[in-house]
């Protein structure tokens, strides 16, 4: 899936024809940002500054107990999302150098299935986790945590540094070979000062996420494991007292800007390496190289394999034969949850049809795709050619990642009142999340197109319309398709916008998932189970989607 | 830069679309703030609807306390007319925040004087369920291992890791049974609580992780053999198993103190529309044909007397003799103190 021209190197010395005119001045880049800031100014910026203007003062601090708690809970999020990333790292790492370096059967397959975790809704990955640690052995929440964040985040440091590797040149391996490095040398010397850049955004990137986890700890660890998520959760709404969960949520939200900031940062630099012009991944030549490939395949298969294959399994299992009358549990082959899915047994109202939670999931992905192309593209071709106002910008876009999804659905309350209860405004939420991804996507495919090879194509003759054809289009239409792909898996796992209100005409899969567990029963569970299994297909056929189609250089996030 | 024109074009017509979206339409519209886990049928409402002229909307706003925080921020604009949902756990939360008009509603003559907490009727009881422990038949029958009968029982060698309750910060049915011990122990509650954590008691932070993660004689067959629940629940295991029962394989220990009964009231939130509709609605669900429709929706039991019951409830689902006694004024004045301070000691 290598392209032919990625060259990265001269980024900042391009000039593109169609901004060329425009490029210059000031107003014209603004003009570009204009549509993803009133965005982010009315759906996010507004409602969090009405929140937070109500509930943040000083006075929080005279309370003594309130520093407290925030003190703790902010060592707590640090001590676990460092773990988290030394864990995601230690899985990731070689991982990335499996997929960059060796090819292998059933390769993409493997690779899309690491990226699978990242798109599930955290109920379905909370079961499947608890599914799995009941088949082997007891550990500690804490750990199963650990586990679960680098289940979840696992496929960012293989993009990231995957894809730095995939681009090293290996003449400079070569070369320094030649010269007489050792393998050791070789990689302190010449291959890690490359990486570098690329190491730090993954493992930023990788921190933040585990730093705002609420899901996961919530429901794996329990409220003993407060970090300032969970604990702004408690805070806002079981135990009253909106101003601690509004300092609370300000902590988070600077540190979230201070990791936006540095990532961004590192980020530009991976962009500005040198690349080859071919893949560098060969079949494993050696024993050792054999053995790696092996074992580590076996590893991850079993890792990202088993929790995800036993919701599938648990959907199409009966085992509860006579619970109640003293016989043996009978474990057998079922496909009752899934007709049942059909069934409205009871008349409810609040049925959702499982074609119709499906419908209404990909509808709101639809627009969700739309919405967060029609405005990531305009900054995406802002950032492709960065000054200084889209270095101040660029961190601002990732701060919705880091906002409490609890604050921001109070936000959206008071700013916006019944107007909340419109559907539309679902997919506006599942924008905020998924903008960010689209926009990372974008980018790297817009700044790598060649203004070599257009200024070839017109002095040849080609017609304007003609050169956007044969040279951008080609690239484009793949960066928007896994950028649209990214969007479309986020909004369809997406659980966080039910935080603001639910309408029962308009359920999401996620949501029926949640509805069939909240009462007892076998049936319940199974159908939960099948639903489960719906959107993980749907999620799985999507990732698989974008590593067909998938942009060389894109996928940096 | 040919996106952009497109790219403000879309904006504008999103903004259409939401605008319309919320515009009035056709017959008058009432709007009911509900949590999470309320459900009804579909007939029953649509007989409201023709009866009244009238589109109802269901708003679902998140568990309890997410909803009631919701309707307390909104309390000037508010989302919906009336809010149905609130327990006595939060009554006093929703009375102090003022969001409620009283309503002396006709329909109440046939509820007992027990249910109703509030005696200048800004809030009206629905609905009553009893938080319970449930537990595993099987595992007890074959351990031979006799069902605790008291929460002294529970601390005893031999129970030691069979319990997994929620925590009370963030679930309702684990503030429900931590209260019915306060209820029980009075101040010395908290060292029950110590004795329940090095008993091997687990905590985790809702009612699904529990039930079907922990609780072993759910569909997910976890570790623990008893589960903080509802009374009701062991009929939702009938009524929901995946092969016909004729015996459930839960039950709840309903021992006098054990449980903690939780009542659900509806209200009408102040500032709200068509206040004359509205309290059609609040009489209709406490009319006979709701309240009849309630058990198998969501589980709980009708505080309408004349309501009737559906036999998986009667064959099935227990009633607590004599549930923890505890004002709702106690628990206005000491909710979160006890909460801290039982967070304090599980920490």
């Amino acid at each position: 899936m290598h392209s032919d021209f990625t060259n990265h190197g001269d980024t900042k010395k391009r000039r593109f024809n169609f901004l060329r005119a425009s490029a210059s001045s000031w107003f014209a880049r603004l003009l570009l940002w204009i549509p993803v800031l009133l965005f982010l100014l009315s759906f996010f910026f507004f409602p969090l500054s009405k929140i937070l203007s109500l509930t943040f003062n000083l006075e929080t601090f005279t309370d003594l107990n309130n520093p407290l708690i925030a003190r703790d809970s902010l060592l707590f999020t640090f001590y676990q999302a460092f773990l988290s990333t030394l864990l995601t790292f230690a899985l990731g790492l070689p991982a990335a150098i499996l997929f960059a370096k060796f090819d292998f059967r059933g390769k993409s397959l493997l690779r899309a299935l690491t990226a699978v975790p990242f798109m599930l809704p955290t109920v379905v990955v909370a079961a499947a986790f608890i599914n799995v640690q009941r088949l082997t052995f007891d550990v500690s929440p804490f750990i199963l945590i650990l586990i679960a964040h680098t289940f979840y985040n696992a496929s960012i440091v293989i993009r990231i540094v995957g894809n730095a590797i995939s681009r090293l040149d290996p003449k400079l391996e070569a070369s320094a070979r030649s010269l007489g490095a050792d393998t050791f040398h070789v990689w302190k010397d010449v291959i890690f000062p490359i990486l570098r850049p690329s190491l730090l955004a993954a493992a930023l990137l990788v921190f933040m996420f585990d730093f705002t986890s609420f899901g996961v700890i919530l429901l794996l660890g329990g409220s003993q494991f407060a970090t300032l998520e969970v604990e702004i959760y408690i805070r806002a709404l079981q135990l009253p007292n909106l101003n601690l969960a509004a300092l609370l949520s300000v902590i988070q939200l600077i540190f979230t800007l201070i990791f936006s900031i540095l990532y961004t940062r590192t980020i530009n630099q991976v962009q500005t390496q040198t690349a080859p012009r071919f893949s560098i991944a060969r079949q494993p030549k050696t024993f050792q190289e054999k053995l790696f490939v092996t074992t580590l395949c076996i590893l991850l298969s079993a890792f990202f394999l088993l929790p995800l294959l036993s919701l599938p399994i648990r959907s199409l299992t009966r085992l509860e034969s006579d619970r109640g009358q003293r016989a043996e549990v009978q474990y057998g082959f079922t496909t009752d949850y899934y007709e049942e899915l059909f069934i409205n047994r009871r008349g409810s109202l609040f049925y959702v049809p499982p074609v119709q939670a499906a419908a209404n999931s990909l509808g709101f992905a639809g627009i969700t795709v739309i919405l967060s192309l029609a405005l990531g593209y305009p900054a995406a071709y802002a950032l492709a050619k960065p000054t200084r106002l889209e270095k101040f910008l660029d961190p601002f876009l990732m701060l919705p990642l880091g906002a409490s999804a609890v604050m921001m659905g109070l936000g959206f309350i008071l700013s916006f009142g019944r107007l909340i209860a419109s559907p539309f405004f679902i997919p506006i939420a599942h924008t905020l999340i998924a903008l960010p991804f689209v926009i990372r996507t974008l980018q790297p495919a817009l700044a790598s197109i060649p203004e070599r090879l257009r200024q070839a194509a017109s002095t040849l003759g080609a017609s304007p319309i003609r050169v956007w054809q044969t040279v951008d289009f080609p690239i484009l239409a793949r960066a928007t398709l896994s950028a649209a792909t990214f969007a479309f898996t986020v909004s369809l796992g997406e659980f966080g916008a039910t935080l603001l209100i639910t309408r029962p005409e308009y359920p999401t899969i996620p949501i029926s998932i949640q509805r069939f567990l909240s009462q007892p029963g076998g049936l319940n569970y199974g159908q939960a189970m099948a639903m489960a299994t719906v959107l993980m297909l749907l999620t799985t056929l999507s990732i698989l989607l974008i590593e067909k189609l998938r942009f060389n250089n894109a996928g940096e996030f | 830069m040919s996106k952009l024109p497109s790219a403000f074009r879309f904006l504008l017509l999103a903004f259409c679309l939401l605008l319309s979206a919320c515009a009035p339409a056709g017959p008058a519209t009432l709007t009911v703030m509900t949590h999470d886990s309320f459900a009804i049928s579909e007939d029953v409402v649509i007989a409201f609807e023709t009866a009244n002229n009238v589109d109802v909307v269901f708003l679902q706003s998140g568990d309890t306390g997410s909803m009631l925080n919701k309707a307390i921020l909104s309390k000037d604009a508010p989302l919906a007319d009336v809010m149905f949902g609130v327990d006595n756990t939060f009554l006093s939360r929703a009375l102090e925040a003022d969001i409620f008009d009283a309503y002396q509603s006709p329909a109440l003559s046939d509820v007992p004087a027990e249910f109703v907490l509030d005696s200048s009727f800004r809030a009206l009881p629905v609905d009553y369920g009893d938080v319970c422990i449930n537990y595993d038949k099987k595992y007890f029958e074959e351990n031979n291992l006799a069902v605790p009968a008291s929460f002294e029982d529970l601390v005893k060698p031999e129970y030691n890791g069979l319990l997994v309750v929620q925590s009370p910060a963030t679930s309702s049915p684990g503030l429900a049974f931590m209260l019915a011990t306060r209820a029980y122990f009075g101040d010395g509650f908290l060292d029950y609580w110590q004795s329940l954590k090095d008993n091997g008691v687990v905590v985790v932070d809702g009612w699904e992780t529990a039930y079907y993660t922990n609780f072993s004689a759910s569909s997910g067959q976890g570790p623990q053999p008893m589960v903080v629940s509802y009374a009701s629940s062991p009929a939702a295991e009938v009524f929901f198993a995946s092969e016909s029962l004729t015996e459930s394989p839960t039950a709840s220990i309903v021992a006098s103190g054990m449980c903690f009964r939780q009542i659900e009231f509806v209200g009408i939130l102040k500032n709200g529309q068509n206040r004359a509709i509205t309290e059609k609605f609040v009489d209709f669900m406490l009319s006979k044909q709701f309240q009849e429709d309630m058990p198998l929706n969501m589980f709980v039991y009708p505080v309408n007397q004349t309501a009737q019951l559906p036999d998986v409830f009667t064959q099935h689902a227990q009633v607590a003799d004599q549930p923890a006694s505890i004002t709702y004024d106690e628990i206005a004045a000491n909710r979160d103190a006890w909460i801290e301070a039982w967070a304090d000691v599980m920490k």
